[in-house]
């Protein structure tokens, strides 16, 4: 190893002597995938010294345009500016030519967790900065290693496995790999979503050194208040276009929240006059290793209730933690009064509970079995004679039912699901659930993934259920939804309930606001 | 909404498609055909009755095998399971003077501990199947060495003291090994199993786990009692292939299990396709069975000498692999 890393900490340095600030700029980005327009035209500039909050609702693109900037696509239009001077930036080696770094949300799959912490850290020059070298000179790495961690003031032994750091210390790991290389622009991926209060506040004070020294910062997160406190500028996004540019200071929280939902759908949630009983479901003091924490809620016969949230709210886990399909999760649930023992989604189901699972690929369906199969997955014992005989006759009749009342398009029960539509299969992993006349049923981001008509068909069923007097709780990020079908929402924030809100009495916005953390007080 | 409405077509050429599915029956036929063309006696019915007597153990062994391949384990120590009960039905005879009905049940019983021991470590150290039961292979089979003290069973031996074992074979287990028995339990075990799996909802069960853990699990399945269940009745079928192995040549020979894991292995592989099923299945691995069997009598007859047998063995359990996991694939 030649000392690569340290004549870039000396570029470094250069760049901060010069106080010349970098300037970025992204113009008319577009990009397209297959039957979606991911960006539309959106323009984007920040420079080097200032953070810059990117902002939006689930979906709105903030993610993509900053694979854009890191290379991640090359089929993109538009142009990327540095300096006035035209950057192509067409792979990730691109980008990191240009001194665009970014740390993903998932730290765990740019690390190698089975090396140590200065190899990750030096793994960049390891790979590319050896040239003809065979023999790796582990002082110098080791060494090397070490100046970049104590100039970001990061204690971290340099010899300690990865494998064995907190999420927290790996996040640090990542960025100082970044800034071992010429870091210009570091782009943090909603970075404090997994992170504890101080976790969160030691790596504010990194950024603040880093925008210290010259780096510009992008920061993407769900959490207002957060963003208050360590951004310059902020740029919000909406369905894949840009909608505003500003300081922040210049915005006010309830401003942003109305930016990032923009207009309504309306028109494609269901009629509901269900008429709502007394309490049929009852969750106390739900706890999961961090993800959920102490969350109490109850529903109602007949009741659609939300669970609203931003993506890493905890609601999955907690549709998970419910559903006793989480062994390390712990509380009380009650069915009709009765304490329910829910170990197990076996005693869960016995118990009378459904989840529609959010990952319904993994989680819900058998994607080599038959149609018929599927459906029949969660009641296969009211098919079968005596026991255990299985009655092909009464299981084609269930089958035929489901497909004529959900519409499932097929070309027959004995074909494979792997075949179905995404929005199909998800009907079968829901029809799954309506032949085992559960009283509650949890449904997971039900329409996640699942194209326009074919929701209007899942609400509707979802409606009819709750009709039945079924109790519904209905967990989903998409606030228009939330809004759309329930009765009743609870609002999670960081695995708890932070509001309770009557869906008659309440707006997107207050739901946002809550999402995203609450007023600053 | 028109894109959810469409229906992905099957992907696949047709060529492949048909002969995964009837791929190893035409193999098969190509191959009664070859063999009857190239020797005299190959399709003489005692030669059909030996070929079905020499395949009934691994076809006994592999069904129980494909029982933990369908909720997608993989049972690597039924060869030792097998050299287990081998050894100690045939000890319980000529060591202990035991009756038929007392020394198989016996035999059985430590069978279904073997399978529970197999169970509890895969089920609760969550350690991959084929490598949890890579060792207790190990275990299982230096357990039957350590019992028979390295040496084989046989009526009339001489014991560690000098004396001449007093037991005695009784007549009626030496049938069970003999013509028509063993082919009539092989055809029964491969029915019962076939029914289980395909009728019961135990079996959907099965397959189901071996389909997709997570959905089965979610679906309400108790996949760890049918995980159990599993291994019990892979155990449970090792161990009769090892009671039929001792009846038919009246010893237990050291490690007389060992030598049927591979081939065993190798019929349920090729079963997979079988009819293009596209999972691990009893009838299909009766096939597989019926393929090898016919593979290694004709080679024999053929002049081929048995010690290169393994070669070919291998490379059809090769090919049998590579068709399952390009399928997967398309």
């Amino acid at each position: 190893m030649d000392g690569g890393a340290q004549s870039c900490l000396e570029r470094e340095v250069r760049l901060l002597a010069d106080h010349n600030r970098t300037r970025l700029e992204m113009k008319g980005i577009s990009i397209a995938f297959p039957g979606v327009q991911a960006l539309t035209e959106v323009d984007f500039h920040t420079e080097s010294g200032r953070s810059h909050a990117l902002i939006g609702a689930n979906g709105a693109g903030k993610s993509t345009l900053m694979k854009v900037l890191s290379g991640a696509y090359n089929h993109y239009t538009g142009e990327i500016l540095l300096d006035g001077q035209l950057a192509n930036i067409r792979s990730p080696k691109d980008a990191k030519g240009y001194g665009i770094q970014v740390v993903y949300q998932e730290v765990d799959t740019a690390l190698i967790p089975n090396l140590s912490v200065g190899e990750n850290i030096m793994m960049e020059h390891t790979v590319h900065g050896m040239r003809g070298k065979h023999m790796v000179n582990w002082r110098q790495l080791h060494r090397s290693a070490q100046a970049v961690l104590d100039r970001l003031r990061v204690k971290v032994p340099t010899k300690k496995l990865v494998q064995e750091l907190t999420l927290a210390e790996k996040q640090m790991v990542l960025i100082a790999r970044s800034v071992s290389m010429e870091c210009k622009f570091l782009v943090l991926d909603e970075p404090t979503a997994p992170l504890s209060i101080s976790e969160t506040e030691a790596l504010f004070s990194l950024v603040r050194l880093l925008k210290s020294e010259g780096v510009g910062i992008i920061f993407i997160s769900h959490r207002l208040p957060e963003l208050y406190e360590i951004c310059d500028d902020i740029t919000i996004m909406r369905d894949g276009r840009l909608v505003t540019r500003d300081e922040i200071a210049k915005l006010e929280q309830q401003d942003i929240v109305e930016h990032m939902l923009g207009a309504k759908l309306d028109g494609q949630f269901p009629e509901r006059w269900s008429r709502i009983g007394e309490v049929a479901f009852e969750a106390r003091e739900i706890y999961d290793s961090g993800k959920v924490n102490g969350v109490s809620l109850s529903v109602r016969k007949g009741e659609i209730v939300g669970l609203a949230g931003l993506v890493g709210a905890g609601k999955t886990e907690l549709c998970r933690a419910l559903f006793g399909a989480s062994e390390t999760a712990r509380g009380d649930l009650f069915l009709h009064g009765a304490k329910l023992n829910v170990r197990s989604p076996h005693q869960a189901v016995r118990s009378g509970l459904a989840l529609v699972p959010e990952e319904r690929r993994r989680e819900g369906i058998f994607v080599e079995e038959s149609v018929v199969v599927n459906v029949t997955a969660a009641s296969l014992s009211k098919y079968a004679n005596g026991a255990s005989w299985v009655s092909s006759r009464k299981e084609r009749i269930a089958a035929q039912e489901i497909i004529h009342s959900l519409g499932v398009k097929t070309p027959g029960q004995q074909a494979k699901v792997r075949n179905l539509s995404g929005g199909n299969q998800q009907k079968i992993a829901i029809g799954k659930w309506l032949l085992t006349d559960a009283d509650v049923y949890i449904f997971d981001e039900p329409t996640k993934g699942v194209d326009v008509g074919a929701k209007r068909d899942i609400y509707n069923l979802i409606a009819e259920l709750a009709g039945k007097g079924k109790s519904i709780l209905y967990a989903s990020s998409e606030i228009a939804e939330i809004m759309g079908i329930t009765d009743r929402i609870y609002v999670m924030y960081d695995g708890a309930i932070l509001k309770e809100l009557d869906t008659a009495r309440t707006n997107e916005e207050e739901i946002m606001l809550h999402s995203t953390g609450g007023l600053i007080i | 909404m028109n894109k959810a409405n469409t229906i992905r077509p099957s992907r696949g050429g047709g060529t492949f498609q048909f002969f995964y599915k009837y791929g190893t029956l035409i193999t098969i036929l190509l191959l009664i055909i070859f063999f009857g063309a190239m020797t005299d006696s190959f399709l003489n019915y005692t030669n059909i009755i030996s070929i079905l007597r020499s395949i009934s153990i691994v076809t006994i062994i592999a069904i129980g095998l494909t029982v933990s391949l369908a909720v997608g384990g993989f049972d690597l120590s039924v060869g030792s399971t097998a050299s287990v009960a081998n050894a100690l039905v045939m000890s319980l005879f000529v060591w202990h003077g035991q009756s038929i009905g007392v020394s198989l049940a016996i035999t059985i019983f430590f069978c279904l501990i073997v399978g529970l021991v197999n169970a509890f470590l895969v089920i609760n150290f969550k350690i991959q199947d084929m490598l949890m039961t890579l060792a207790t292979m190990f275990i299982f089979q230096g357990l039957a060495l350590t019992y028979t003290r390295g040496a084989t069973i046989s009526q009339n031996m001489i014991m560690p003291n000098g004396d001449f074992a007093t037991g005695v074979i009784p007549k009626a287990f030496g049938n069970l090994g003999k013509v028509p028995w063993i082919i009539i339990i092989m055809i029964v075990v491969v029915l019962l199993v076939h029914i289980f799996l395909t009728y019961t909802k135990h079996g959907r069960y099965m397959y189901m786990i071996g389909g997709n853990v997570e959905a089965a699990k979610l679906s309400g399945i108790a996949v760890s009692k049918y995980r159990l269940l599993a291994y019990l009745i892979s155990a449970l079928f090792a161990g009769i292939g090892g009671i039929i192995l001792a009846s038919r040549v009246m010893t237990a020979e050291v490690n007389a299990g060992g030598s049927y894991l591979m081939d065993a292995v190798a019929a349920a592989f090729i079963g997979y396709s079988v009819l293009g099923a596209g999972k691990p299945n009893a009838f299909g691995t009766f096939v597989g069975a019926v393929l090898i069997g016919i593979l290694s009598n004709g080679l024999v007859m053929m002049s081929i000498p048995y010690y290169s047998m393994d070669i070919v063995k291998g490379s059809v359990l090769a090919l049998a692999l590579a068709i399952t996991y390009y399928k997967r694939k398309h």
